[in-house]
């Protein structure tokens, strides 16, 4: 659930919500900015001949619009004059004018045009490697990366980041460009044409640099408040949707929507507020701009009486000024923007960096026709250097035993999984399976020698069918039935709607736990290992159909060897070798005849079970 | 979404203000290239700096009233659009908090947390942006064109001649991104879906030896999501520079008839700027929602999922006349029950009946799937029967009030959930107002006094969401003490007990039977041994009662049953 919320930071996947906003939300930053722009840089690298054309056509563009105005003005003050003088109009002059200013309108668009053509490519294509490289990279991290990191977490860096460097690339650096170009010819632009009147554009500047900074501090505060009771609301929203039956249950209807709407109401009055600061900042620049655009008018006005300019300088000041503002703006909120980028970047490289697994022996061994003999030879363990959990276990396995490993929940009876499938590298010691230490293995070899049932199902979104065939590529439609049969799926899967053709939804909420658990059982027996690993596999399927895939198992586990991890005594009590796991430590091992003689830990979780019936004896 | 702003309804009268103040605002804007106009005919030509000046100070004054006006809009506006959201919002919450079981399946618990709150909140922000930016176009060109007739008809012809092309351009595009920007959506989803099945499979997708196959799957995607942006911007790349071109030729037309209409003296060289100005103005509104294409399709899509959550009807609902019981003491009877969950083929539960009576422990075993808790979703009304009746003190639960009903029942659910919170608070939810006391006293029957003083506060230690810093036996008992504090007449323990190791499961069971002594207790478990002891098991098979009676009689009687003993307990237990 939490994988949810964090998906969708606000403000992450949705749009920016317009210029003004980007100003006016709190902002992250990264902790080496430097660092990571130059990497971020480094991605773009492949197509630095398209960046060139895309920053040259965006100079192109910006400059031959910049020229314009000047132009424009030429036609004003030529139809001034006449007007003054009361000559006629000189319709030849104009048409020359607007000629020329029609092909500089033309030759900007189609630059801007191919401008943004190109970085579409460039942004999406650069976006798709770095994708590519976390799909690469997780593929070769260590579990422990992904057991010690939240999904929800992972998740983000790839929709939510990647999202936002996307955008970035493929509106804000041509903006960039396109503002600071804009803001230096204009500059030069209006010196040409009059210092004087520059001087007095130039003086507002500050002005709206004071306002807006000032709104903006303002409206961040409001924004952490409407974050903050955003984030509470969420909470709650998300308790009360998964513990939706309880509330039920316990009749707390009320009291949930009582809680909901006294955040919402908190929610409204902290978000009313962060709108309405941040949406002041708009018309106050607006009212600034419009101050410049009253004092170029007026001073203007007399400069043009007093013969100091011409009456089409001063139009072209009034649309340069218009002009001048908006850049100014923007690149105020591109530099914001960039920030939250790069903050991006970096939680990108942070997971590209990441210490990658071993790589696999070149020269590797292959075992051809596994048997599933297990050795544990002097072998150290531990997650964390300070806390060491195996030290010089030794342990010797024969095709075909069974060994059980029990001990109280959260004893850590999952290392032992996490070992054998090289899901964790063992501090010291040699893991052998049929005398081959299992570092000299590829992985994917060694993992194919196992097949395994975990406590939790992982199903995907697709078909019955397919989860099943999962366990073996190529697997027909017949495997795939036969191993649902055995099973004892098969009966469940053919009641369905579409049988083996439903497809799982999401959560795969469409089948219960212990359907699922003979799902993946199914898939494991379609597998064919050599050695089964059952992770309180059945925990969740009752005891009579245990016993039914116990049956259908029995004839499976011929020739191979068992690894299973339950809380069930009669099963365990078959086991060849019983492995007493607690706090994370193997305390005992033996059969069950040896441990309970040996009076320790076993003996009393054994006991504790005639506990709880008050005699079996009598009661039967 | 336009089927949502039905929400907006209160806030008429705020919107309807919102509009006259965002015209003003428009209008103020337009009329600063006016008083220009002014200041470019009369005072110029004259040389008038007094004029001039004047002229000036109107111009600030106008510009107050603009800047005023929009900050009035914008107050009103951000108040009526954080309103709509804060009531849709509510809404959605109350009318979930009615749904039954069926609509969470349906919906999906994740998708309807989504709906709730991100989704509510896009939405919520394209109205502020409407508000704010959107509406602002159309007035502005309402405005432009009855400032621009007011100076010189003829020419206005020009401006609105060109609208519709650029109304056309506009839409075109729109038509041809909007959809675009749909599918990627979509494929952005699908991108999300595989990693996220990649990151929660990853010990499986590593033991089959999946790797590879699932970084083929994510490239796909990736690809595809790729090959979609990059036409969608492509697209989009045109936009602007069409807009800008558009103005731009507008206004270069604009001047060629313009020095007309000067040449033949029906116009001045300042209504010749003032018009420039109002193209442009009108212009970058234009422009302005053009740059919302890409919030709608999104806030679109959540609107529709809105919608859906508010179209779901609540399968069950509360009488229209309640019949009162006979005062609770907790007699069930069902008979000849049946359920089958929508669309299965197969009823999870035929012909069910049996009763239960105070004082009387019954326990349910049977198989996976053979409707153990689905025999209590329908006690609690999570589910409505098919067919049949279930009673509880002699009156059919269909005909008595969820909450009188669901007030009979302390109900522990299979996989225990605690809420954020203290202990104590999530013991109290059992019961509203319990004592101090209540609470210590159902703690110490569950066994958990002894956890719960060893946590940093006691009863008031801070379970963190989801109960993530107590362990799952841990859980399981705070679950069977929150049941035991309503003190109800009927207690439903779903697999209550698989959680705790066999000590505590025998410590907990031994001091319940104490206090639940004249209640009416149901058990669904997995082990003999927590079933045998009771007054009456039923063993369910398939859906179907294979056999009704205590141990000893089902061991003689029972097939089903003797299968399940056998399977868990060795011959010289039984024997």
């Amino acid at each position: 659930m939490n994988e949810e919320r964090r998906e969708h930071k606000p403000g992450g996947t949705f749009g920016r919500g317009g210029p003004m906003h980007a100003m006016a939300m709190p902002m992250e930053k990264a902790k080496d900015f430097r660092g990571t722009l130059k990497r971020l840089v480094s991605y773009l690298k492949p197509h630095h001949y398209k960046l060139v054309a895309v920053l040259t056509a965006a100079v192109l563009s910006t400059v031959f619009s910049i020229v314009s105005p000047k132009i424009m003005g030429l036609a004003t003050t030529s139809l001034f004059d006449s007007f003054m003088t009361g000559s006629g109009v000189n319709f030849e002059y104009i048409a020359l004018i607007l000629l020329t200013l029609g092909g500089l309108y033309l030759i900007s668009a189609s630059f801007n045009y191919i401008q943004q053509f190109i970085m579409a490519g460039v942004a999406q294509k650069t976006v798709y490697a770095m994708r590519e490289d976390i799909n690469q990279k997780l593929s070769r991290l260590p579990l422990k990366y992904f057991d010690a990191h939240a999904h929800g977490d992972i998740l983000s860096r790839v929709t939510n980041d990647v999202d936002n460097i996307s955008t970035t690339l493929q509106q804000s650096i041509t903006q960039l460009i396109a503002s600071a170009v804009t803001l230096v010819g204009i500059l030069v632009m209006m010196l040409i044409i009059s210092p004087p009147m520059t001087a007095i554009s130039l003086f507002i500047l500050p002005l709206s640099f004071m306002v807006t900074k000032a709104v903006a501090v303002r409206s961040q505060k409001y924004f952490a408040g409407q974050q903050k009771k955003l984030g509470e609301l969420n909470g709650h929203v998300e308790e009360m949707y998964t513990g939706h039956l309880l509330v039920k249950a316990f009749g707390r209807e009320g009291e949930s929507i009582k809680r909901f709407n006294s955040i919402n109401e908190e929610l409204y009055d902290a978000g009313w507020k962060a709108q309405f600061i941040s949406g002041i900042i708009m018309p106050l620049m607006m009212f600034i701009n419009n101050i410049g655009y009253v004092l170029i008018c007026v001073f203007g006005g007399i400069l043009v009486t007093r013969g100091a300019i011409q009456i089409g300088d001063m139009q072209a000041f009034i649309q340069y000024s218009k002009q001048f503002t908006h850049p100014i703006a923007q690149t105020a909120s591109i530099a914001n923007i960039l920030q939250s980028t790069v903050a991006s970047a970096e939680r990108v490289f942070e997971l590209l960096d990441e210490t990658e697994e071993i790589p696999d022996k070149a020269a590797a061994t292959v075992i051809k026709l596994p048997r599933g003999e297990v050795r544990f030879k002097d072998v150290r363990f531990s997650y964390t250097e300070d806390i060491p959990l195996i030290e010089n276990m030794n342990i010797d396995i024969a095709t075909g035993q069974t060994v059980a490993i029990v001990g109280p929940t959260g004893a850590g009876k999952t290392t032992l999984v996490n070992l054998l499938m090289r899901f964790y590298d063992i501090g010291g010691g040699v893991i052998t399976v049929d005398d081959v230490d299992i570092m000299d293995l590829k992985r994917g070899d060694l993992r194919g020698i196992f097949g395994m049932v975990l406590q939790d199902t992982w199903l995907f979104n697709g078909t019955i069918r397919n989860n099943i065939a999962y366990g073996r590529p190529g697997a027909t439609d017949e495997d795939v039935t036969n191993a649902a049969i055995t099973a004892n799926a098969d009966h469940f899967i053919r009641t369905l709607p579409k049988g083996y053709d439903t497809v799982l939804n999401e959560e795969a909420s469409n089948l219960s736990q212990g359907q699922k658990q003979l799902l993946t059982i199914a898939r494991a027996i379609l597998a064919d290992p050599a050695i089964l690993i059952l992770d309180e596999a059945t925990s969740s399927v009752d005891s009579r159909t245990e016993l039914l895939i116990q049956k259908a198992m029995g004839a499976l586990m011929k020739g191979r060897t068992i690894f299973v991890i339950a809380h069930r005594l009669s099963t365990i009590r078959e086991a060849d070798l019983i492995l007493v796991m607690n706090e994370g430590r193997i305390i005992e091992k033996g059969n069950h005849k040896e441990l309970l003689v040996k009076d320790g830990f076993y003996a009393e979780l054994y006991n504790s079970q005639f506990a709880g019936i008050s005699s079996v004896d009598q009661a039967v | 979404m336009l089927k949502l702003f039905r929400f907006l309804k209160p806030y008429t009268l705020s919107i309807a203000a919102v509009l006259v103040f965002v015209f003003f605002q428009s209008i103020s804007e337009l009329f600063l290239p006016t008083l220009m106009a002014d200041i470019v005919d009369i005072g110029i030509v004259t040389g008038d700096t007094g004029f001039i000046l004047r002229v000036g100070g109107i111009m600030i004054l106008v510009a107050v009233g603009g800047v005023f006006c929009t900050i009035l809009g914008n107050l009103l506006s951000s108040r009526a659009a954080m309103s709509f959201g804060k009531d849709l919002r509510g809404r959605v919450f109350a009318h979930v908090q009615a749904f039954s079981r069926h609509e969470f399946d349906q919906i999906g618990t994740a998708s309807l947390i989504t709906r709730t709150t991100n989704d509510i909140t896009q939405v919520q922000m394209v109205l502020i942006m409407i508000l704010r930016m959107m509406i602002s176009a159309p007035l502005m060109f309402i405005g432009g064109i009855i400032m621009a007739l007011s100076r010189d008809v003829q020419l206005s012809v020009t401006i609105v001649a060109i609208i519709p092309v650029i109304a056309a351009v506009i839409a075109l595009i729109a038509a041809k991104a909007i959809p675009l920007y749909k599918s990627m959506q979509v494929k952005l989803d699908k991108l999300n879906l595989v990693l996220r099945e990649n990151l929660t499979g990853i010990r499986v997708i590593r033991a089959f030896n999946r790797i590879d196959q699932e970084k083929k799957r994510f490239n796909e995607a990736n690809l595809d999501l790729t090959d979609t942006a990059i036409k969608v911007n492509k697209i989009l790349a045109i936009v602007m520079p069409a807009l800008i071109l558009s103005l731009n030729f507008t206004t270069v037309a604009v001047i060629w008839f313009g020095s007309a209409r000067i040449d033949s003296g029906h116009m001045q060289v300042g209504d010749l700027m003032a018009f420039l100005q109002y193209v442009m103005l009108i212009m970058f509104s234009l422009i302005m929602v053009s740059m919302m294409f890409v919030m709608i399709p999104r806030a679109s899509a959540s609107a529709s999922r809105i919608n859906q959550v508010l179209d779901a009807v609540p399968g069950i609902k509360d009488p229209p006349r309640v019949k009162t019981d006979s005062g609770s003491k907790g007699c069930v009877e069902y008979r000849d029950v049946t359920f089958s969950y929508p669309g299965a083929e197969k009823p999870a539960v035929s012909n069910i009946s049996f009763s239960a009576g105070p004082g009387e422990v019954t326990a349910i075993i049977g198989g996976t799937g053979s409707g153990k808790s689905t025999l209590f979703n329908l006690m609690l009304r999570f589910y409505d029967l098919d067919s049949g009746a279930i009673l509880l003190d002699g009156v059919d639960i269909r005909d008595m009030t969820q909450e009188r009903l669901r007030a009979k029942i302390g109900y522990i659910p299979q996989i225990a959930l605690l809420f954020t919170g203290t202990v104590a608070e999530n013991i109290r939810f059992g019961k509203q107002g319990a004592t101090d006391e209540e609470i210590r006293h159902s703690a110490a029957i569950a066994q958990a006094t002894e956890f719960i003083t060893g946590m940093p506060g006691g009863f008031d230690a801070f379970i963190a969401q989801g109960g993530a810093n107590v362990s799952g036996g841990q859980k399981q008992r705070l679950a069977i003490a929150r049941a035991l504090v309503r003190m109800p007449v009927i207690y439903i323990f779903d697999d209550s007990f698989s959680a705790l190791d066999f000590k505590t499961d025998a410590m907990v069971r031994a001091a319940l039977k104490k206090d639940t002594g004249e209640s009416t207790v149901f058990i669904i478990a997995q082990r003999v041994n927590t079933v045998m002891t009771a007054d009456r098991i039923i063993v369910l098979d398939g859906g179907r009662v294979a056999g009704i009676g205590a141990h000893k009689e089902l061991l003689e009687s029972c097939a089903v049953y003797r299968e399940i003993v056998y399977s868990q307990l060795s011959k010289e237990e039984i024997a």
